[in-house]
């Protein structure tokens, strides 16, 4: 669905603060996968994905969207944009409006929808972001840090996208609201099987909920295959300044300490089902 | 997108510009900009470009890197070039409609142009060898004497160096909101004025209620760390005047002696 060929990114390009941000990537995502994207800080992750819906241009290679170049001349990049959603770090800080409902209109109305197709959307995004009803007619700045997000991401929701790329959903929420973004982003795939990035570099987010995991470091794909192939290389992955999921250190541990489980478990169902094997309880 | 503001940017190298004290250099900047308007003389013109062109030498900025700080005075440049050289009485050179352009004209305006390009030279050569920090700093010793007639000098600076240090972050905070809203299907580009004015609401609002978050941040962080205005204040590196100080202000002296010499 989303096939990206030989990207390369560098930034000031010919001056002396020229920096490359990533070189020669090439992957491809197909349609209703999950995908996590993990990487140090750095590594190149949010310039990457502003690619995948042409809001910055790659100095070389090239992104294709269902078979179409779309930094070709003549591609209509603000179609592609309804197409390929994108949700930055703190969305929050993008609303505007002065109704929630106004303000995930927005999206839709630019992509030329009448105010009433519009609001159908932006209402069905809304119940789908889990904000209460009574929430939809008030200020967006009323709202507190959680309801925001929501309410954000609903913007992005509401031109019902193929793809959604999430760039840290859940950063600066307490562990409840992490869960909470998160489960709502696994149950877009569920219900609506919109195709998911999601950038994280929490571990264990991204094991629970990614088909596939790619990991980029120093600007580089180090790794982009399943999570029990990727946490097999713990040790790199800490070279790299990440860490595997818990339930993978513990997986080791338990078999350092002679009770034999799978060592790349990486989500706490696994464990437990591991470890329930491991001690013969049924 | 906004990457091409020079006004305030300050320029990484080692000079002896770079070192010499703030105040050396406020005033230098001060009497350059004085001796343009001083003199009327070709020769004083020649002398003031002779010394610019060796401070531009001596502070290690790239020429390139200066002259980019002249495309934001294009438009003034020729509005004013322009009126000069067709609104000043005197000898005709030719006809163009109703406006007329002169000698007299052409030869102010040349000068007017002279003093807008070395003006803007000569203020941003001040801003790109000296970080905010050192420039604050060294207006608020300089101004210190206005603090006898109540002018709270220090509260003055304090406001000016936090200014300069937020234009950085608004930016790159314009580039991350204009990007979240360019994804929802905004269009900054295209339409008439009216179209075009109104596509900024998305981009104002969510910059002024992030300016102002920032402001009640850096107000708080502040104040938990005892802040309480200029009174008492000490600095880590307080202001020193060196050997060079001294030798830079017997040259601006000479400099400007020889300007008024030959203003006619």
């Amino acid at each position: 669905m989303i096939e990206a060929r030989n990207l390369t990114h560098i930034y000031n390009e010919g001056t002396a603060m020229e920096s490359c941000a990533f070189t020669d990537i090439s992957f491809t995502i197909n349609k209703g996968e999950f995908i996590g994207l993990i990487g140090h800080t750095g590594s190149g992750k949010s310039t990457l994905i502003q690619h995948l819906n042409g809001l910055m241009r790659p100095t070389a290679g090239t992104v294709y969207f269902e078979g179409e170049d779309i930094f070709a001349d003549k591609y209509d990049l603000r179609a592609l944009r309804g197409k390929v959603g994108m949700v930055f770090q703190y969305p929050e800080y993008q609303l505007f409006d002065e109704t929630v409902l106004l303000d995930v209109m927005f999206g839709p109305l630019n992509m030329g929808l009448s105010k009433d197709e519009a609001r159908e959307r932006a209402l069905s995004a809304l119940r789908l972001s889990g904000l209460s009803e009574d929430k939809f007619e008030s200020s967006p700045f009323e709202l507190s840090g959680g309801q925001k997000r929501r309410a954000a991401i609903a913007g992005v929701l509401s031109m019902e996208p193929e793809v959604l790329i999430l760039d840290e959903p859940a950063a600066g929420l307490d562990p409840g609201g992490r869960n909470e973004i998160l489960e709502l982003v696994a149950n877009l795939r569920k219900e609506r099987n919109i195709t998911i990035i999601l950038v994280s570099h929490s571990m264990d987010d991204v094991a629970k909920y990614a088909d596939r995991i790619m990991v980029l470091n120093k600007g580089r794909l180090a790794f982009f295959d399943e999570p029990r192939a990727v946490f097999s290389h713990v040790e790199e992955l800490e070279e790299m300044g990440l860490a595997a999921p818990q339930m993978t250190y513990l997986a080791q541990k338990l078999n350092k300490a002679g009770i034999s489980v799978d060592p790349a478990i990486s989500t706490v169902e696994e464990a437990k089902a591991e470890i329930l094997k491991a001690f013969n309880v049924k | 997108m906004l990457r091409d503001i020079t006004l305030g940017q300050y320029y990484p190298v080692d000079s002896v510009i770079h070192r010499l004290d703030p105040r050396t250099k406020l005033a230098g900047t001060f009497v350059f900009l004085v001796s343009l308007f001083v003199t009327k003389s070709i020769y004083g013109y020649v002398l003031a470009t002779v010394f610019l062109a060796a401070v531009i030498m001596m502070s290690r900025v790239p020429v390139k890197f200066i002259t980019k700080g002249l495309k934001a005075i294009v438009v003034l440049l020729i509005i004013s070039v322009s009126f000069n050289i067709f609104l000043t009485e005197g000898t005709p050179i030719f006809t163009l409609g109703p406006l007329k352009a002169t000698w007299e004209g052409l030869q102010t305006a040349g000068f007017m142009g002279i003093r807008l390009i070395y003006l803007v030279v000569g203020s941003s050569i001040l801003t790109l060898t000296t970080t905010p920090n050192q420039l604050t700093g060294g207006l608020e010793k300089s101004m210190g004497f206005l603090r006898k007639i109540k002018v709270p000098v220090h509260e003055i600076a304090m406001m000016m160096s936090i200014a300069l240090r937020f234009i950085p972050i608004l930016v790159e905070e314009t580039d991350k909101i204009m990007k979240a809203q360019t994804a929802r299907g905004a269009d900054f580009e295209t339409g008439g004025l009216v179209k075009k004015a109104k596509a900024m609401i998305p981009l104002l609002v969510p910059l002024f209620i992030s300016a102002f978050r920032r402001a009640s941040d850096l107000a708080m962080a502040m104040e938990a760390r005892c802040y309480h205005g200029g009174a008492g204040r000490t600095k880590m590196k307080p202001l020193k005047y060196h050997k060079r100080d001294f030798i830079a202000y017997v040259i601006l002296l000479l400099y400007l002696a020889a300007m008024i010499v030959i203003k006619k």
